[in-house]
């Protein structure tokens, strides 16, 4: 049975790389474009992991990730923190926040797969 | 020779041109026209006071026994007017300020307005004037006496005792008629300095008359005098350094210390700037008086027989040589010498007996007897008469008693030592703050005691008042008691070891008294105005809230200063407070100038009593203090000094934190615009690298997906060209360097343009256009390549966000002022009301920039492009869409950047948010 990923970015074109990518992988991959309501999605399909992109419409991707680790359900659910900005600032608040992994855009299609596989397991 | 009865007739004839001169000065004064009394010459000539008997005919005498040294007596003053003037003036400033009436009135007012110093320095000052009332006295006796010898048998002719005592009596007369006329409020006499200074050219005149006789027509001329000077070697002429060296600085105390000297010099200055002229002219009058002492002496000696008296050349040689008219002059000039100085010393220690003794001891009875009422000028005057009379009466007395015991210019220098007494409490009180009544109490009683010891008392004669056992072994077998070898110190002259030892113990007592006690408020703030008084411009504020009556007061006022004037300076008192009739209120300040102007004439430890008497304390407050007291006034100055320096402080801290503040704020747009741009550049750069990437890896894709994912990468760059070109465009806009063209074009074109540029975007969407042609035509001179930019990308967001179903837009220009406004309002929803303020933000996107496309720049860029315009771009609300309005100068104005602006814009670089 494939892994479920749940992709929360709201750029439509980004979107369509990783589904691509991931789809080839083997990866079941739903997707949500907004942050607002990005919590209650998650726990809704209750995917095996998340990618969670910072700049998102509504809400940030940090306030999502405090969100989900705040909750028992999702405290361990594996989350790839995917951020257009690249300052180390960034990447300190996503290491407090919670991220499983914090990866900066633009990335390389192969490392994105190598590290999903690995948060997720065999 | 000159018959007695002539002489008599021109003393009298004399005196009375005297009475003429004060009694037209007076009338002319009260009238206000003695304008010309005030001239400076007249001050100089009043102080020739200094020039008694003792100088006119004593000079002489003094040059025959001693040589040169009598040139001391001239030299002190002399030193003081040329080089130590400014001590003067300090005194005449403060003796103005304060409204001295005396040298003991000075001192009693700076050390607290003590009426003990007062009375000390009166009695002192009493001792010291006492013997040289009686000299001149003795020398209007001797010189009656010259004339009076060849009088023929049958002439009964006065003695001498009588002749003094019609003087005397003479004397006292004039003095009561000019000294004490009126109660005045500047204890200024005009009418006596006029005689003095008439009498000042008489002396000058009689004495460089008796010298040109002597150097021209008995002698042989100056170049015979001085052979003759010469040729009469005396041992005793020797000049001695330590004698010269005490007798130049006695001198120079006294012109500072005697009272008559301080009565002329201080309280009698009209205009401080008469000093300046008297610092030169006195010197030179002193010199004319003393230029032919010694020709006078030499010839003396050589042509009278021997034995006669030298204190008598002046008279005896012109008689000699049967120069009647001359003689008379002479007369007349010693004659005036001596009238003068006890005319002046006995109102100048009538004043100080009258306001520090008699008139204490009268308002302590009138106490007693529960407050005294009546006009208290009579009461004042009296005492002044009253004290006259006692002075000339002890002057006579002291004649009678001592009389032709010893030489005139002893007694001269005895007083000397004796006022020299006053030196330490008054120039310290005018130049040492921390000077106290103690120390001043203590100084003065000392060296009084020591005055009164060594050389007051034996100067009556061995044994006569100091038995002689106690002047040779000392008082009980003591020795080093001696009254001429204090402390073991013999050989010494008495006169120097009298000055030396009394100023010794005075000027110690006078310092440490001052050091171990501590001034009274009242005291402070006194020493406070007499050292510091050319700083100080108002008064004191030595009444604190005071509960005082007016009414009681101008009572008091009345008694002191006459009906007339108390109340016409009540009633400009209350004017200056803004009140009618005449009772100001009694602030701290009126009864302050009350208690000067009564001080004026009753001094100032009287007045200070008097003035307690109503308003019931004197009490200095500490805020009174604060403002007064130097010191304080320092600290206030330092401390204030301080807080200006530290509010300075405060400002540039506050400053550096606003600049602070604006860098950091600055650092943080700068952090979030790179931010911004980072995540501007990254994003489409992903979505380029990762289909890049799937073309790359990914084997087998369908035409069609190769073709799309081609697409998006193409997509892709060219956002990000576009990207880089907004921000190029935006930092050459806000930098203001940005090169506008204006021509000559018309709106309506202009939005033709933009309508067809911007049917690109979105060009799925249906879009209504409501335009108004006849208001759209409008000519301007501006960029309108720019202009057509901004409504392009206002056209565009329309077509972009707005949301209705059948979007509209309509297009509204006005002319208003010579400004071009054009709305642009669609049917949208519009922008929420708490983001209006961010739209003209860069990076301001509000919806998610999948349908934007763009980076969130162009509203920031159409801002800029208006600003340079000349115009702007405003969000309108309540349109029932989005709208905006743009407004522009249908002329564009001339580009000068401002320079400021320019570097402003190239400070804050492209990174600036406004």
């Amino acid at each position: 049975m494939s892994k479920h990923a749940l992709l929360i970015e709201d750029e439509p074109n980004i979107i369509e790389a990783i589904r691509f990518i991931l789809s080839r992988d083997g990866w079941r991959v739903s997707t949500h474009d907004t942050g607002a309501d990005a919590a209650e999605v998650i726990a809704r399909t209750d995917p095996d992991i998340v990618i969670l992109d910072v700049m998102l419409p509504g809400r940030s991707g940090y306030e999502i990730l405090d969100e989900l680790r705040a909750d028992a359900a999702t405290r361990d659910l594996p989350v790839l923190m995917l951020t257009a900005k690249g300052q180390e600032r960034d990447r300190r608040l996503a290491e407090r926040a919670g991220a499983s992994r914090f990866m900066t855009k633009p990335f390389s299609n192969s490392e994105v797969l190598a590290a999903m596989r690995e948060m997720v397991g065999p | 020779m000159v018959p007695f009865n002539v002489l008599v007739l021109a003393c009298l004839a004399y005196v009375a041109f005297l009475f003429l001169v004060a009694f037209a000065v007076e009338r002319a004064a009260a009238q206000g026209r003695a304008r010309w009394l005030r001239a400076p010459l007249v001050y100089t000539l009043s102080l020739s006071v200094y020039c008694t008997a003792w100088t006119f005919y004593g000079a002489v005498g003094y040059a025959a026994r001693s040589g040169l040294e009598f040139a001391t007596i001239y030299l002190g003053p002399t030193l003081i007017f040329v080089g130590w003037w400014w001590i003067l003036r300090k005194l005449v400033r403060i003796g103005r300020a304060q409204r001295v009436t005396s040298i003991a009135d000075l001192i009693s007012a700076r050390y607290g307005k003590s009426n003990m110093l007062g009375v000390i320095v009166t009695i002192l000052a009493l001792c010291a004037t006492t013997p040289y009332i009686a000299l001149q006295l003795q020398s209007i006796a001797l010189s009656f006496g010259v004339f009076t010898a060849g009088t023929p048998a049958g002439w009964t002719v006065p003695d001498a005792d009588t002749t003094a005592l019609w003087v005397a009596v003479g004397l006292a007369l004039f003095t009561i008629l000019f000294g004490t006329r009126h109660l005045d409020a500047n204890e200024q006499h005009p009418g006596v300095v006029t005689a003095i200074a008439v009498e000042a050219v008489v002396k000058l005149v009689a004495l460089l008359a008796v010298g040109v006789f002597v150097v021209w027509a008995v002698a042989g001329g100056p170049g015979d005098i001085i052979a003759r000077i010469e040729a009469a070697p005396r041992p005793e002429w020797a000049i001695e350094p330590g004698r010269w060296a005490g007798l130049t600085f006695l001198a120079a105390v006294a012109i500072i210390c005697l009272p008559r000297m301080f009565q002329v010099t201080v309280v009698e200055n009209v205009d401080e700037r008469h000093l300046a002229t008297a610092s030169w002219a006195f010197p030179l009058y002193l010199f004319l008086m003393s230029l032919f002492v010694m020709p006078i002496a030499v010839v003396g000696l050589e042509v009278m027989p021997e034995g006669s008296n030298p204190d008598l050349f002046v008279l005896t040689l012109p008689l000699a040589f049967d120069q009647g008219a001359l003689a008379m002059l002479a007369f007349l000039g010693g004659f005036s010498a001596a009238t003068s100085m006890v005319i002046i010393a006995a109102i100048a220690l009538a004043t100080m007996l009258s306001n520090h003794i008699v008139m204490p001891l009268w308002l302590a009875l009138a106490r007693r007897r529960g407050g005294g009422s009546g006009d208290m000028r009579h009461v004042v005057l009296r005492a002044r008469r009253l004290s006259i009379i006692v002075m000339i009466v002890l002057g006579y007395i002291y004649y009678s008693f001592t009389g032709g015991t010893a030489a005139l210019a002893a007694i001269g220098l005895i007083a000397f030592v004796g006022v020299a007494q006053f030196l330490p409490a008054l120039i310290g009180g005018i130049f040492w703050r921390a000077a106290t009544r103690v120390g001043a109490a203590a100084g003065l009683g000392l060296g009084f005691a020591i005055w009164l010891y060594a050389l007051f008392l034996p100067s009556f004669g061995a044994g006569v008042m100091i038995p002689d056992a106690v002047m040779t072994q000392g008082p009980f077998g003591i020795g080093w008691l001696r009254p001429q070898a204090l402390f073991g110190v013999e050989g010494m002259d008495p006169l120097l070891h009298a000055l030396f030892w009394s100023l010794v113990f005075n000027t110690s007592a006078f310092l440490i008294g001052s050091l171990v006690s501590f001034p009274t408020p009242v005291e402070r703030v006194q020493g406070a105005q007499f050292v510091n008084v050319f700083d100080m411009s108002g008064g004191t504020q030595g009444w604190g809230r005071s509960v005082g009556e007016a009414e009681d007061l101008l009572v008091t006022a009345q008694r002191v200063l006459g009906a007339e004037a108390a109340q016409s300076f009540f009633q400009q008192a209350a004017a200056d407070q803004g009140k009618d009739g005449f009772l100001p209120d009694t602030t701290p300040d009126f009864i302050e100038r009350l208690e000067r102007r009564l001080a004026g004439s009753v001094g100032a430890a009287t007045a200070h009593a008097m003035v307690a008497q109503i308003v019931g304390s004197s009490v200095v407050t500490t805020e009174d203090l604060m403002a007064v007291a130097d010191e304080t006034a320092q600290i206030m100055e330092y401390s204030s000094q301080l807080e200006a320096k530290s509010e300075e402080l405060a400002r540039t801290a506050r400053q550096l934190r606003e600049v602070n503040h604006k860098l950091t704020e600055l650092s943080e747009q700068k952090d979030a615009f790179l931010s911004q741009i980072s995540h501007e550049l990254r994003t489409p750069m992903t979505s380029i690298r990762a289909f890049s990437e799937i073309l790359r890896d990914a084997g087998g894709l369908p035409a069609e997906d190769q073709h799309k994912y081609a697409t998006i990468i193409h997509d892709e760059t060219i956002r990000l060209t576009r990207l880089l070109d907004d921000l190029l465009d935006l930092s050459v806009l806000e930098s203001g360097r940005v090169r506008l063209q204006a021509e000559e074009d018309n709106l309506s074109r202009l939005i033709e343009r933009a309508l067809g540029a911007a049917n690109s975007t979105a060009p799925e969407r249906d879009f209504v256009i409501h335009r108004d042609p006849p208001e759209e035509d409008i000519a301007l001179h501006t960029d309108s390549g720019r202009l057509t930019q901004v409504f392009i990308n206002i056209i565009a967001n329309a077509r972009k966000y707005c949301d209705a179903a059948e979007p509209e837009l309509w297009i509204k220009p006005r002319v208003r002022d010579g400004r071009v406004e054009v709305d642009f309002v669609d049917n949208g929803t519009g922008i929420p009301q708490k983001q209006e303020s961010l739209i003209f933000e860069k990076f301001s996107r509000l919806t998610d920039q999948a349908r934007a496309g763009g980076a969130g720049l162009g509203l920031a860029i159409c801002r800029e492009i208006m600003l340079n315009l000349g115009g702007d771009i405003a969000y309108l609300p309540g349109q029932g869409g989005a709208a905006f309005r743009v407004s522009f100068p249908r002329e564009m104005p001339a580009q000068t950047p401002d320079s400021d602006d320019v570097e402003a814009q190239e400070a804050t670089g492209a990174v600036s948010a406004s």
